[in-house]
């Protein structure tokens, strides 16, 4: 077992083994690959990098899909920046 | 509506009204009202997948991307910067090139930032992207929208939710007479008969989520507005008869004692 890092998810912090990639990560939150858009570090990844991407110490991922939205909506919409959906 | 399809960037769309997912009760009823609309293109947001909570449904699970068009949109994006961050998300989240893109100016409001509107709409077509843009009812600005490459005008008919519906029908007709793609009139109709009027006015489409999610009936209003929408269409081009101020009999005089 590698050792473990502190990287931040969604904002918040995750320790994960020190030699996980993007794909690893997405499947320990059973997260489905093709509805999902991962920023790493502010850069946007293509699906298929995901098991070559490996997570270093105080990386950034942002894992994002789609939610119910509008006619731009105000729900979610008046926020600046990122907002967790409901 | 049949044999009657809209066509935008080489897409065809076969339902001239196009809804949000936003603000419903929860995702059958989504789907239902959805469905009872007839609308074949849905426009979603792009946000932060819930990590602590796995056992939530997607959004997605209810509405089959290869039945609908997904239109991701840039809601909440108050910069250019993060409008093009979140259209880039939403292309890495989805399949396709299609954007609705809203670059908001003021949260009261929900006024499009179309100085900034313009800029991001740029710099995605050079992208790849097929950008539509949420915009006001200015028929310049929708005209420079056109000229950096947007295939179609998603002009305002009043404040988003706001259910006003048409607050300057002149305008509207005059970004319609000018502007040589398809216009979609989006947000700020309340009833079936402010879809009709868009419609009536030449628009190609509308789009609207509060008018329907918001209703006591959701799924009953769906469905009045696909009657609008198509009504609305079918009077359009059938050509209303001008406006008049006297009477013009209908019975002829001829024949009368």
């Amino acid at each position: 077992m590698a050792a473990a890092i502190q990287i931040h998810v969604n904002g918040d912090p995750r320790d994960v083994r020190a030699d996980a990639t993007v794909g690893d990560l997405l499947r320990e939150l059973a997260i489905k690959t093709e509805r999902v858009a991962v920023e790493l570090n502010l850069e946007i990844l293509d699906r298929k990098e995901f098991d070559q991407r490996s997570l270093t110490q105080g990386d950034r991922v942002e894992i994002l899909s789609f939610i119910g939205g509008g006619a731009p909506l105000d729900m979610y919409g008046r926020g600046r920046g990122f907002v967790h959906a409901e | 509506m049949q044999n009657d399809p809209l066509t935008i960037a080489g897409r065809v769309f076969a339902s001239r009204l196009w809804v949000g997912t936003g603000k419903y009760k929860d995702f059958a009823e989504t789907k239902k009202a959805i469905e009872a609309s007839g609308a074949d293109v849905v426009t979603v947001a792009v946000r932060r997948v819930n990590i602590t909570d796995r056992s939530k449904e997607n959004l997605l699970d209810y509405l089959d991307p290869k039945k609908y068009i997904i239109l991701p949109n840039t809601a909440g994006c108050y910069n250019v910067e993060d409008a093009l961050r979140y259209a880039r998300l939403g292309r890495a989240a989805g399949v396709s090139d299609l954007i609705k893109l809203e670059v908001l100016g003021d949260e009261r409001t929900l006024f499009p930032d179309t100085a900034g509107l313009i800029e991001a709409a740029k710099i995605l077509v050079k992208e790849g992207f097929i950008v539509l843009p949420y915009t006001n009812d200015d028929p310049i600005v929708a005209q420079k929208l056109v000229d950096v490459g947007c295939p179609a005008v998603m002009p305002l008919a009043a404040p988003i939710g706001s259910g006003l519906g048409i607050r300057n029908p002149y305008n509207l007709k005059i970004i319609m007479e000018m502007i040589k793609v398809p216009i979609i009139v989006d947000a700020g109709v309340g009833t079936a008969s402010d879809a009709a009027f868009a419609m009536e006015l030449g628009a190609d489409a509308v789009l609207m989520n509060t008018a329907i999610a918001g209703a006591k009936d959701p799924i009953a209003m769906a469905e009045a507005m696909k009657y609008a929408v198509y009504a609305g269409r079918l009077a359009y081009k059938a050509g209303r008869i001008p406006r008049k101020l006297y009477a013009t009999a209908s019975s002829p005089i001829e024949g009368m004692l």
